[in-house]
């Protein structure tokens, strides 16, 4: 006995919305990419082991030291008792703020003693030492 | 003698569509490089200035001069050393706050190694003293 059947299912994927789906995955991708924002002044970044990833780029603030003394946040040259001043107004405009210390290896610690003391005062109080990764 | 067009449907193919959005999506895939910013984390200590007593066993001076040598406890240390010393203190004492003091002129190389030699000890007690 011969059984004929009745539903004809089609055996092929729909690949009508393929384009769109993809599309989406680009535009996801291209919206959640955060391109460098600033170039900052130009450091040796110390080295070590124990290194932890900053969770999100825009909850970092960066502040660069070079080996001169300089100080730059956001492509700005600042002194000592400036940082205090710009630090305040990001810690307010995002609370959660991370500073992303890019200090050169052979600034001084005093110079960065002070920009400690700064950050303190307008609690700014999650710091990163940024470095590289030591290989052995 | 006029040959006769047959009108074929006028559609776009859109079979490859999804192979060009799939190479638009692997080219933005390949040049972005996420760079996120690593490093020593550390959180500061309130503003204001805190006097807290804290029982002299359970500090652990650690000094940095201008040179990048280490004095801990008193005792001339060798950078890679601290974090095996620190780790057997902090066994025998899980009190222990560690007090960082770096010469105003020490390299903040110096004082990363330092940090990040405590940081493998698994201290989570970090001071750090004005270097001024």
């Amino acid at each position: 006995m011969k059984f004929s059947r009745k539903t004809q299912i089609s055996s092929e994927i729909p690949t009508a919305s393929m384009p769109d789906i993809i599309f989406m995955l680009l535009v996801f991708f291209m919206v959640t990419t955060v391109l460098k924002e600033y170039s900052g002044l130009p450091v040796n970044l110390p080295k070590a082991k124990r290194i932890e990833k900053l969770k999100s780029k825009r909850h970092t603030v960066q502040v660069w030291v070079s080996k001169e003394g300089l100080i730059s946040i956001d492509d700005r040259l600042l002194g000592v008792d400036d940082v205090s001043l710009v630090m305040y107004d990001k810690r307010v405009a995002d609370p959660q703020i991370v500073v992303s210390l890019k200090g050169d290896e052979e600034a001084e610690m005093g110079l960065i003693s002070d920009i400690h003391d700064n950050l303190r005062k307008v609690e700014a109080l999650k710091l990163n030492y940024s470095s590289k990764t030591l290989v052995d | 003698m006029a040959k006769k067009r047959r009108f074929k449907g006028g559609e776009i193919p859109t079979s490859s569509m999804a192979d060009i959005a799939f190479l638009l999506l692997i080219f933005f895939l390949v040049t972005t490089t996420i760079d996120t910013d690593k490093g020593l984390g550390i959180v500061l200590p309130p503003p204001g200035d805190m006097e807290i007593e804290i029982r002299k066993e359970n500090i652990l001076n650690c000094l940095i001069n201008s040179q990048g040598k280490v004095l801990l406890d008193e005792e001339p240390t060798n950078v890679e050393q601290i974090h095996r010393i620190v780790g057997q203190k902090l066994r025998e004492n899980d009190k222990l706050i560690i007090s960082v003091k770096a010469h105003a002129k020490t390299a903040y190389n110096d004082y990363v190694r330092v940090i990040d030699q405590l940081k493998m000890a698994d201290a989570k007690r970090i001071s750090i003293a004005n270097s001024n």
